[in-house]
């Protein structure tokens, strides 16, 4: 479990975090939302400390992140940055194993679940492993960028903006893809997006920003069915928000 | 063409002299380049840490560029006397510079986003230097290496003013008695080393920059 506690963060004088609150629970696929410049990047990389708040306190299980050595915390929190970010002059099998690699655990065992994981979006092992990123197209590289943040077994998850690069096609399938995975491995997954109809389709639950301020936390049910003011109406859309009325009325998330 | 056959006249009947002034040629050549990778690349390393570092190594090294080589050698000469010694530090002085200039553009030019992928799986800073930051500046650090070697070639020539041997000194006996074909026996394999030396290092950069082509 991952708890904000009054979390700021400022650059200078200008405050791009303001005083956030919120608990995200075990194995909740959880979505920040909002627009470009709301503060999404920042949350997130207040979680893995490559960002540090302030002010407040961030927790993962009751212990205060920062009393921890971040390069311990890193190692067990997975990792999708905004732009895949795999490095050009390793192999893909060099990629995905490199954080079993850096904790040193058995090869026999990493080399093993690199297949796995291959094999589980859909890439052959034999014939993908030994290619560098470069020989990949958009669409392979950002599923190697996810099976790597896994390859360790990492309890939690970021992923910003994972699939915004891609094209629709392709980011239907890897958002299936990734709901389909989290049926079967149960991580915390916290995903950033710009993205509202990705994250009404993903989102356990979601996390809507506005310049740096929480304007509502809720079920995708929660957000269109009991919008709290205009500017979660106007992220959301009106047009949508008649439209996936009847989508989501059922649906009782969680 | 007398004195080309002149040249190849001194290879077939002296070829073990020669062979000797183009292996003391390649050790001075290379030792003095590879004490400036051992001390600059390091260099360059602290330099990406250190604004203050970085410019005023950057102000010095230019300093020591404006010296003629000559005279370089001479300022060597009165420290440490004649031989091998005082060539292979003047040509160290001269290979410094492309050596920190590239490695450190090398690495300050890698991609932020990969810089913060290694640290956010949790690299430790020397693990990033070891296997992010200086395999992705390879092909840069390589290019400044080429130069230097290109370099040191050229200007180890003139070690046997300094009582060191080399190829230097068949150019300059030649010189000294008006032998023309013994200048070229001195002179061609010092600029065949160097065309050789550029490609084979040239070689391994494309090499490198092929298989590390950025993903998109
Ligand atoms: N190093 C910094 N110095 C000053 N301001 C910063 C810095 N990093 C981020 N900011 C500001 O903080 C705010 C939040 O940035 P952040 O990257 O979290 O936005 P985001 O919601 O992820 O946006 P996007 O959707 O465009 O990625 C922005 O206004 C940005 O300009
Ligand atoms: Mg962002």
């Amino acid at each position: 479990m991952i708890v904000f506690d009054k979390v700021s963060k400022s650059y200078g004088d200008s405050v791009v975090i303001k005083e956030l609150s919120f608990m995200i629970g075990k194995g909740e696929l959880f979505v920040l939302i909002g627009a470009s410049g709301c503060g999404k990047t920042t949350t997130m990389k207040m979680i893995n400390r490559l960002i540090e708040p302030s002010s407040g306190k961030i927790s993962i299980d009751s212990q205060d992140i920062s009393f921890t050595d971040p390069v311990m915390l890193r190692r067990d929190i997975g990792y999708v940055i905004q732009q895949i970010g795999l490095f050009p002059h390793m192999t893909i099998e060099q990629n995905v194993a490199l954080v079993p690699k850096l904790k040193n655990m058995n090869p026999a065992a990493y080399m093993k679940r690199v297949d796995e994981l291959l094999n589980m979006v859909g890439l052959d092992p034999t014939l993908f492993k030994r290619r560098y990123p470069s020989e990949l197209s958009g669409g392979q590289q950002q599923r190697v960028g996810v099976i790597r943040a896994l390859a360790a077994d990492p309890p939690i998850i970021l992923m910003d903006e994972p699939f915004s690069a891609l094209d629709p096609i392709s980011r239907e399938q890897l958002q299936d893809e990734l709901t389909g995975l989290q049926k079967q491995i149960h991580k915390t997954i916290v995903f950033v997006t710009h993205d509202m109809d990705e994250a009404l389709k993903i989102a356990d639950r979601i996390c809507m920003l506005k310049d740096g301020k929480i304007i509502q936390i809720g079920t995708p049910h929660e957000l269109v069915n009991q919008p709290q003011n205009e500017s979660v109406i106007d992220f959301i859309g009106r047009k949508r928000l008649q439209r996936n009325h009847s989508a989501y009325s059922g649906h009782t998330g969680g | 063409m007398d004195t080309i056959l002149g040249m190849f006249e001194i290879f077939v009947d002296d070829w073990n002299n020669v062979l000797m002034l183009l292996l003391e040629h390649i050790y001075m050549s290379f030792t003095g380049v590879l004490f400036a990778i051992l001390i600059g690349v390091p260099l360059a390393v602290a330099m990406t840490k250190s604004k203050v570092l970085a410019q005023s190594i950057q102000v010095l090294i230019n300093l020591v560029q404006t010296i003629p080589s000559l005279a370089l050698l001479l300022i060597v000469l009165i420290f440490l006397g004649l031989g091998y010694q005082t060539v292979i530090v003047a040509l160290f002085c001269y290979s410094l510079m492309p050596i920190i200039q590239n490695s450190f553009v090398g690495l300050s030019n890698v991609d932020r986003n990969l810089i913060e992928a290694g640290i956010g799986m949790g690299m430790t800073s020397r693990q990033l230097l070891f296997q992010v930051k200086i395999p992705l500046s390879m092909p840069v650090i390589l290019a400044g290496i080429r130069v230097a070697l290109v370099i040191a070639v050229g200007i180890a020539t003139i070690g046997t003013l300094v009582g060191a041997g080399g190829l230097g000194k068949l150019i300059y006996r030649g010189i000294a008695t008006s032998n023309d074909a013994k200048l070229l026996a001195g002179a061609i394999p010092a600029a065949l080393l160097a065309i050789l030396l550029d490609s084979v290092v040239g070689r391994l950069e494309k090499k490198l920059n092929r298989s590390r082509r950025h993903a998109a």
